[in-house]
């Protein structure tokens, strides 16, 4: 079966998210860079389709030229192409986005003479959020989108016509969904625990041919004017100790706000 | 006009069609435009009426064959359909997942943009709104040109709240589906639990890479019990396959808004914090007097959790008898 993922590179802050002076971007200055976790399990999700059934994955980023570390990384778990649409300009909108990835894809499945059975995005990306650039995507290529996937099986050996089974997570339980071949989800964290590179797979990552694609696409109707952060809620912490006779006193507390 | 859809399921209107309504009040005042609703897939009466004391004026409602259950093509479709006919200037619904999920879907059919979780909106011959970014943790404030504005705001960035006239007609509306929409339909539906969930829990005792072990939860398990509560963990925890994702707080894991959050061995990272701020207490143990979870804190103690957590323990069952 042949399937992609469309993953971004999104910085990993820490306590804090600094914004730059200006309020365009994230101030990354300092910071080390990721995929958007429920796009890891994505790719964690389609390799473990294809070591089951037997298939390739590829994976599709559009970012700065640095992002084909994230690409890298996919390969370190198991993926088998990479493909890079470079951008300079940070934050492109959701509608040049999905357009972008709607080409690069014609352009790839044109070349494998075929679609690729199965997409997988992520339910929404870590940075931005925009919740819809999948949902887009797939519409544009007339095919089914469901989110929110934690739960992923394909029917026969995945390939060609078929069904992809989908669980999404509802508050206490699961919905089933069952989308015709070839379609598109978009999954959450949670979906699969993702494994860590093997030395192998590092070196696998390092013979990555990573194929860059020119592609732009017109903006959309929502722009960027600033980031900022939000106001932050200050409390004075009272410590109540500085080890296991401390005890007490948090029963204290517990018992004062009347939850035990 | 401004066309709020209304989330429901089995019956019952959904609370982030009661939150959608009372953002899209405010939004409906300022455009100076009648505030109306999209019921899809029920023409029930309670419903509309829910509606009405949440301030719609008019019901738009659609029932059909392939709406019987939720889907996001069918609904989709119907919501791109009745923007068309009806021409609001605003629709807005609730960023829940279904509700972000329909508008995502709607605003694909016509190719118009779509601004996920706003927390504000000001209308204009440019929209500007802020909107919430990485879970929470940062606010973006964006222009929008479109000749419908389609947006979420935020779940939870308002707190449902009746008002308006109280009554609401109800008009349907015939929405042109044919079987091609059944493609994403809820087959089947599967419940597994029952009691105190994590979003709902009064207490919850989280854990994280401090806690050392998958072992080292037992200490907490044995807590939230006693406190009938629930145990949570961070991402770090969750990646050393210590506990189930079900139990990750988090941006990528679930929200809690308990009456008193115990968070032992966590740093407190943005993303974490994110998933645990609407607690309305946090009590922190840590050994790390600056650890970020320790620094937003009501109450923290400053010591080894190893030692602090069986104390506590001990402490409750002694005061019990
Ligand atoms: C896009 C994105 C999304 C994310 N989503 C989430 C999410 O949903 N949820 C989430 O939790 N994280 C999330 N993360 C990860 C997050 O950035 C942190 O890596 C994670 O929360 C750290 O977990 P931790 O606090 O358990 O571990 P650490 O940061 O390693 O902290 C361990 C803490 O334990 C304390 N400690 C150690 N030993 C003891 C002891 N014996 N007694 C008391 N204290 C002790 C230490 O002082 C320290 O404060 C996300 C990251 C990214 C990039
Ligand atoms: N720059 C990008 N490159 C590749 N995939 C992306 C990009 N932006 C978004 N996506 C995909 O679309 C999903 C939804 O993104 P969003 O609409 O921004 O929340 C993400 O989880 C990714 O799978």
């Amino acid at each position: 079966m042949r399937i992609l993922c469309c993953v971004k590179r999104v910085p990993a802050p820490g306590a804090k998210i600094n914004v730059t002076a200006d309020g365009s971007d994230v101030d990354a200055a300092h910071l080390g860079f990721t995929t958007s976790p429920h796009e890891e399990c994505g790719v964690e999700g389609a390799v473990q389709l294809c070591e089951e059934h037997g298939g390739e994955v590829t994976v599709l980023t559009i970012g700065e030229p640095r992002a084909a570390e994230q690409l890298r990384y996919a390969a370190s778990v198991g993926a088998d192409h990479g493909v890079l649409v470079c951008t300079d300009e940070v934050g492109w909108d959701p509608q040049r986005t999905a357009a972008v990835i709607g080409e690069a894809i014609e352009v790839l499945e044109e070349e494998n003479g075929g679609p690729f059975d199965l997409i997988v995005f992520g339910n929404e990306s870590a940075d931005s959020g925009g919740f819809q650039v999948g949902i887009r995507v797939a519409h544009g290529l007339g095919r089914p989108i469901v989110n929110g996937i934690k739960g992923i099986e394909v029917s026969g050996d995945g390939s060609g016509a078929g069904t992809v089974t989908a669980r999404r997570a509802i508050d206490g339980g699961f919905e089933v969904y069952e989308l015709p071949r070839p379609c598109a989800i978009g999954v959450k964290e949670g979906l699969n625990l993702p494994r860590y590179p093997t030395m192998k797979g590092r070196l696998r990552s390092k013979k990555l041919e990573i194929r860059s694609l020119d592609l732009d696409a017109a903006p959309g109707g929502q722009r960027r004017i600033r980031l900022h952060r939000p106001a932050e809620q200050v409390s004075e912490t009272v410590i109540l100790g500085e080890g296991p006779e401390a005890a007490a006193e948090v029963v204290d507390v517990l018992e004062e706000l009347g939850v035990l | 006009m401004l066309l709020v859809v209304l989330e429901h399921d089995r019956g019952e209107l959904a609370e982030a069609a009661r939150e959608a309504l009372t953002f899209g009040r405010v939004l409906a005042e300022k455009l100076d435009e009648e505030l109306e609703a999209a019921l899809i897939g029920s023409d029930e009466e309670e419903l509309v009426d829910e509606a009405g004391r949440y301030g719609a004026e008019v019901v738009h409602t659609c029932v059909h064959d392939v709406l019987g259950d939720y889907g996001p093509d069918a609904y989709g479709a119907t919501l791109a359909q009745m923007v068309t006919e009806l021409e609001p200037s605003a629709v807005l619904a609730c960023g829940s997942d279904r509700g972000n999920e329909v508008m995502a879907q709607a605003a694909a059919r016509l190719n118009a943009p779509f601004v996920a979780n706003c927390i504000d909106v000001t209308p204009g011959v440019s929209w500007t709104m802020t909107r919430v970014q990485w879970g929470g943790s940062l606010l973006e404030d964006s222009s929008l040109d479109a000749d419908v504005a389609l947006l979420t705001c935020g779940l939870h960035a308002v707190a449902a709240e009746p008002g308006g006239s109280g009554v609401a007609g109800d008009e349907p509306f015939e929405a042109d589906l044919d079987d091609s929409h059944r493609v994403t339909i809820v087959k089947d539906r599967t419940v597994q639990e029952a009691g105190v969930t994590l979003p709902t829990a009064p207490v919850v005792c989280g854990g994280g890479r401090g806690i050392g072990s998958q072992e080292g939860f037992a200490q907490l398990e044995e807590l939230a019990e006693l406190l009938g509560g629930r145990v949570g963990c961070s991402r770090a925890v969750t990646n050393l396959g210590w506990r189930p994702h079900s139990d990750q707080v988090g941006q990528t894991g679930t929200r809690i808004a308990p009456e008193v959050y115990i968070a032992s061995g966590i740093s407190g990272a943005i993303q974490h914090w994110v998933g645990a701020m609407a607690s309305k207490h946090i009590l922190a143990i840590n050994t790390d007097r600056e650890a970020n979870m320790v620094v937003k804190a009501d109450w923290a103690v400053i010591a080894d959790l190893h030692e602090v957590i069986p104390a506590i323990t001990a402490e409750i069952r002694r005061r019990r008898g």
